[in-house]
C-alpha cells in the first residue's frame, strides 16, 4: 500500500465513513446485538461479476456470512456462445450450475430476483416479498438494454429479430434461425455504439457465423451495419475473414451508412442513413444499445449516462454507501465490459470488502483483462491489458504491456490461440463457478 | 501528518474500538498482500490457485524462483509466448518477485 496516507484510507471507507463500513450504521455508541455475529454480504446477480465476488469473499474470510440472489437455477454464459451459433459448442457446454458456490464455498445461494434496494436499513427487496439484510451490498446485474432507443426495437422485436447479448433462449432463436436460413440469404448484425458488453463480441459472431455458412449454405452473405466507425481487432479479424471467407462479409460504418435508425421486423428490414436507405435480411441479429442492469438504475446507482460510477479502487459506489457495484454496470475507466473484467474487479471487491470489515487497508488494485475470439475452431486472436489505479483514481492500461496478437503470425500462433481461447473460457468458468 | 477532520478522527478512533468485533468473526485482521491480488488475476485463465482445468498450464507447481525467472523472461521477450508477453510487461521486478514469492508460499501450503 505505498503512498496510501491515511487519509486516503478513511476516504476508502466511504461516504458514510469507518462506522458504516464496519456495518455498524448507528455508531459506535450503540454496538447492534448482531455485533459479534459475521458480517453479512449479499452479492445481487451471479455471473461473472457476481459468482466471483462470493467465491473469493469466502475464500478470503470463511467466516463472512455471504448470500448471493440469483433468479436463473443456472448460468449461461455469453462467452462461448458464439460457439454454440459456430457449431462448435451446445448450449450445455456454456451452462453453469452455483452447487461448487453452494457445496465448495459455502455460499447461500438464493434463487430470487432482487426489486429493490433500501440504502438507509440495508436491506433488500425480493420479488417473493422477502427481505434480507446486509452489512455491504454487491449489485452484478450485466447490462440491461435501451428498448426503442432504434426506432421498432422493443423486446417483443427482439423475438423475432433476436439480440441474443444476453446468452440462453435469445442464443438459441438466433441459431435456429440460422439454420433455418435459406443458402444464399444475408444475415445482418447490427452492433450497438460504446459503450456495450464485449466489444469484440459482433465480429466473433460475424466469424462463427462464417464458419457455419461456409460448411452448410456458402452462397450467404453477411452485412455488418454498425453504429460505430470501427470494431475490436480490425485488422486482425478483416484479415483472417479476407483469408477464411473471402466475398463473404461486408462491413458499413457508421458514416457510410452503417447506422441504424429503425427496423420493421415483420418485413424483416431495417432503415439506415435517416431512413432513406433499406437492407432486407434473412435473419436480422439487432444488438441494442445498453445500459446498466434494471436494478442498478432502479437502486439509485447508475448516474445520467445510464451507468454506475463507483470508487474505482473498492468499487464502492459513489451514489450509495455500503453498496459496491461490479462487472458491466460499473464504470471501471478504460477496462472493457467483459467476463474477464468483471471476474477481476469481483475478486478486487471481495478483498477490499473483506479488508475494510477488518479495518485494515484494502490492497492496492491491480487488474488483467485479455479477451480471446475465435475467427474459426483453429483461428485464435486476443487482445490484453494490464490495469492500474491512476492518481486521479482512474483504472488506465499500464503502458508497454498488453496489446494485440501480431498482425502477421505463423499460422501456428493463431492455431495455438485458438487453443487458448477454449482453454481461457474453462479457467475463467473454473474460478468464477468451481 | 495526517490531516482528518473531526469526523475523520472518531471515526478511526470508531474503527479502532471496534476492531475487535470484526475481528472476532474475521479469522485475522490482516492486509492482503499485493502478491496475492496480483496472483488472483493469473487464475482466471490458469484456474483458481494456478490449477487449470484445461488447455493453459497449470502454475501451481513451480518454485518462487523459478516462477520470478519465466515472468522476467516472458518481460524481456526472451521466452517466446502468445499472450504471456503482453501480460508480463506490466509489471516490475518487485511486484514479479510478490507474485512469484505467494505462488511459492501456495505450493508449500499445498493448494
Amino acid at each position: 500500500m505505498a503512498g496510501m496516507t491515511r487519509r486516503d484510507f478513511v476516504k476508502l471507507l466511504g461516504a458514510s465513513g469507518a462506522a458504516t463500513a464496519l456495518g455498524l450504521g448507528a455508531g459506535c455508541e450503540t454496538v447492534p446485538k448482531s455485533a459479534k455475529a459475521a458480517p453479512r454480504v449479499v452479492v445481487v446477480g451471479g455471473g461473472f461479476g457476481g459468482a466471483t465476488c462470493a467465491k473469493y469473499l469466502r475464500i478470503y474470510d470463511p467466516a463472512l456470512n455471504v448470500t448471493m440472489i440469483e433468479q436463473n437455477a443456472n448460468f449461461v454464459t455469453c462467452p462461448g456462445s458464439n460457439w454454440v451459433l459456430g457449431g462448435m459448442r451446445a448450449m450445455q457446454d456454456i451452462t453453469h450450475s452455483y452447487d461448487a458456490l453452494r457445496s465448495k464455498h459455502g455460499v447461500n445461494v438464493v434463487h430470487d430476483r432482487v426489486t429493490s434496494i433500501d440504502a438507509a436499513k440495508r436491506t433488500v427487496g425480493l420479488a417473493s416479498g422477502k427481505t434480507v439484510e446486509y452489512d455491504r451490498l454487491v449489485v452484478s446485474p450485466g447490462i440491461d438494454f435501451r428498448w426503442n432507443a432504434i426506432e421498432g426495437y422493443d423486446e417483443a422485436a427482439s423475438e423475432l429479430m433476436p439480440h441474443a447479448w444476453k446468452a440462453g433462449a435469445q442464443t438459441v432463436l438466433l441459431q435456429k434461425q440460422l439454420h433455418a436460413m435459406r443458402d444464399g440469404g444475408t444475415f445482418i448484425i447490427c452492433p450497438p455504439p460504446m459503450p456495450f458488453r464485449c466489444p469484440p463480441g459482433p465480429p466473433e459472431r460475424v466469424s462463427m457465423v462464417a464458419h457455419y455458412f461456409k460448411a452448410h449454405k456458402p452462397r450467404s452473405k453477411i452485412l455488418i451495419l454498425d453504429a460505430k466507425e470501427e470494431f475490436s481487432k480490425q485488422g486482425l479479424f478483416m484479415d483472417a475473414w479476407e483469408e477464411l471467407y473471402p466475398g463473404m462479409i461486408e462491413f458499413v460504418p457508421a458514416s457510410k451508412g452503417g447506422k441504424v435508425q429503425r427496423v420493421d421486423v415483420k418485413t424483416r428490414t431495417v432503415y439506415t442513413d435517416e431512413g432513406l436507405t433499406t437492407h432486407k435480411g434473412d435473419v436480422i441479429n439487432i444488438i441494442p444499445p445498453q445500459r446498466a442492469g434494471n436494478i442498478a438504475v432502479a437502486g439509485g446507482l447508475a448516474n445520467e449516462t445510464g451507468w454506475c460510477p463507483v470508487n474505482q479502487h473498492t468499487f464502492e459506489s459513489t451514489r450509495v454507501p455500503n453498496v459496491h457495484v461490479i462487472g458491466d454496470s460499473a464504470v471501471a475507466g478504460a477496462m472493457p465490459k467483459s467476463g474477464h473484467t468483471a471476474n477481476n474487479i469481483a475478486k478486487m471487491t471481495a478483498a477490499s470488502i473483506v479488508s475494510l470489515f477488518r479495518g485494515v487497508r484494502p490492497p492496492s488494485p491491480s487488474h488483467v483483462n485479455t479477451c480471446y475470439s475465435l475467427v474459426s475452431p483453429e483461428y485464435g486472436i486476443s487482445i490484453a491489458a494490464v490495469y492500474r489505479i491512476n492518481e486521479k483514481g482512474v483504472l488506465e492500461g499500464v503502458k508497454g504491456a498488453g496489446g494485440l496478437s501480431p498482425k502477421d503470425a505463423p499460422h501456428l500462433q493463431r492455431v495455438q490461440e485458438a487453443g487458448y481461447a477454449q482453454g481461457w473460457y474453462q479457467g475463467i468458468t473454473q474460478d468464477t463457478f468451481g | 501528518m495526517f490531516l482528518l477532520g473531526k469526523t475523520g478522527k472518531a471515526a478511526l478512533s470508531c474503527l479502532a474500538g471496534t476492531l475487535a468485533l470484526a475481528g472476532a468473526a474475521t479469522t485475522q485482521a490482516q492486509e492482503i498482500s499485493r502478491g496475492e491480488v496480483i496472483a488472483t488475476t493469473c487464475y482466471t485463465c490458469h484456474g483458481t490457485y494456478g490449477v487449470s482445468p484445461g488447455a493453459i498450464p497449470s502454475i501451481n507447481e513451480i518454485s518462487a524462483d523459478r516462477m520470478a525467472a519465466i515472468l522476467q523472461a516472458y518481460r524481456s521477450g526472451q521466452r517466446v509466448a502468445t499472450v504471456m508477453g503482453r501480460h508480463a510487461s506490466g509489471y516490475t521486478d518487485e511486484e514479479i518477485r510478490e507474485v512469484a514469492q505467494y505462488f511459492g508460499k501456495l505450493q508449500k501450503r499445498g493448494k
